[in-house]
């Protein structure tokens, strides 16, 4: 471990996308489940990460853009934390899996990938997902493997902001004015399709047992506050189907292709390169 | 601000941003003075300003602009039309009548005789 590193600046013993590779380096391997686990986990995070470093300069204030770029930035250090971690069930690095891996090899779920429209829909986007990860945290802070559980519970602070910043927002723009609360509603109803996914248990999940957290479990918990936020917002739960989904099998709506070439180009133009 | 960036930039008229940009009635967020206490112990110090559409939200963007490095363990956000300030222009008055009024230091007096342990 770093932690006696004389360069490390983060107090206490927060656990950095280093540890985990040092971690690794010394020998630390998991089997191709948990690694596939890990893929799902740091993949949601790698991408929307690169959704929303996009409003940098582009949200409705300065303020703004410093604070979706923050959440970027912490949803990016999960991922490398994440993806760190499942490389080394078949000897990758992170960057290896972010920059190499193609489309179908992706394990991220449909609502990450989906456009950040309007600010509301961002918003709205975030609220879903903010909700759903603080969930899975809080569960996998109790994980068995004990490096998913570490990487959890330093996540898991970091996304009670995120959900308490969509939960604010949320409530603004649906009490704000006939505008705001139109566009925050057009982007819950335009992200809902994809809110089924998350919540889906399968095989992977099942042979998991302890490692893994039930996503089925997490429904009624997040319908709850859901619920409970939107009342608050005066905002109507969106009823509307799900959509046709298979993220953690592979399967990809359009969106994904656009955000691995921008987000893969400058890796794959100059392999190795380092700056 | 986000106006001009995108003016600027000449994006489409179909980008949302651009869409949030022409709102018509957009006023600017009003401003706070964030204070910052950097330990236990220490007083609130000024550590800047920011834009915010109200108190709660002025807090967040104090956390997230202001205490991004560990600077501080406790935030104040003051609206800063509740600022009441010295005129400048009246330096004079204010701040340069101590001058010559030496005896207001305790270096001013000698140690009168006899005392001892002083």
């Amino acid at each position: 471990m770093s932690g006696e590193s004389a360069t490390r600046i983060t107090p206490g013993n927060a656990l950095r996308p280093e540890d985990v590779a040092e971690r690794v380096a010394g020998g630390v391997q998991v089997g191709e489940d948990v690694g596939e686990y890990a893929l799902r986990l740091g993949d949601d995070a790698l991408i929307l990460a690169q959704r929303l470093g996009w409003w940098i300069s582009r949200a409705p204030e300065l303020e703004e853009d410093v604070a979706l770029g923050n959440i970027a930035l912490d949803l990016l250090g999960h991922a490398r934390s994440f993806l760190t971690y499942a490389g080394s069930a078949w000897g990758k690095t992170e960057d290896d899996l972010a920059y190499w891996r193609g489309e179908s090899e992706f394990r991220s779920c449909f609502l990450v990938e989906q456009p950040n429209g309007d600010f509301g829909k961002t918003i709205a986007r975030q609220l879903v997902f903010s909700i759903f990860q603080h969930e899975l945290y809080s569960r996998l802070v109790d994980s068995a493997d004990e490096t998913i559980a570490a990487i959890s519970a330093k996540a898991l602070k970091e996304v009670d902001y995120h959900r308490d910043h969509a939960i604010q927002w949320t409530i603004r723009l649906g009490d704000g004015t006939e505008e705001s609360k139109r566009r925050i509603q057009a982007g819950l109803e335009s992200v809902w399709p994809y809110v089924a996914e998350l919540f889906q248990d399968d095989e992977l999940i099942e042979r998991l047992g302890g490692v893994a957290a039930h996503p089925s479990e997490m429904r009624a918990p997040f319908d709850a506050l859901m619920a409970q936020v939107l009342d608050e917002a005066g905002l109507e739960l969106p009823d509307v189907q799900p959509a046709m989904t298979g993220g953690r099998g592979g399967k990809h709506s359009e969106h994904l292709g656009y955000i691995l070439a921008e987000m893969q180009v400058i890796a794959r133009e100059h392999p190795g390169a380092t700056w | 601000m986000a106006t001009s960036d995108q003016t600027a930039m000449g994006t489409s008229d179909k980008t949302p941003a651009t869409e949030i940009g022409h709102t018509p009635e957009k006023a600017p967020w009003p401003l706070w003075e964030v204070f910052v206490r950097s330990s236990r112990g220490l007083s609130h110090v000024h550590a800047g300003s920011l834009h915010a559409p109200d108190a709660e939200m002025a807090v967040r963007n104090a956390r997230d602009l202001y205490t991004r490095r560990n600077e501080g363990v406790s935030l104040w956000v003051v609206p800063a039309s509740s600022i009441v300030a010295s005129d400048p222009d009246a330096k004079g008055e204010f701040f340069e009548s101590p001058k010559g009024k030496d005896y207001r230091h305790a270096t001013y007096y000698k140690k009168s005789e006899g005392v001892k342990h002083l």
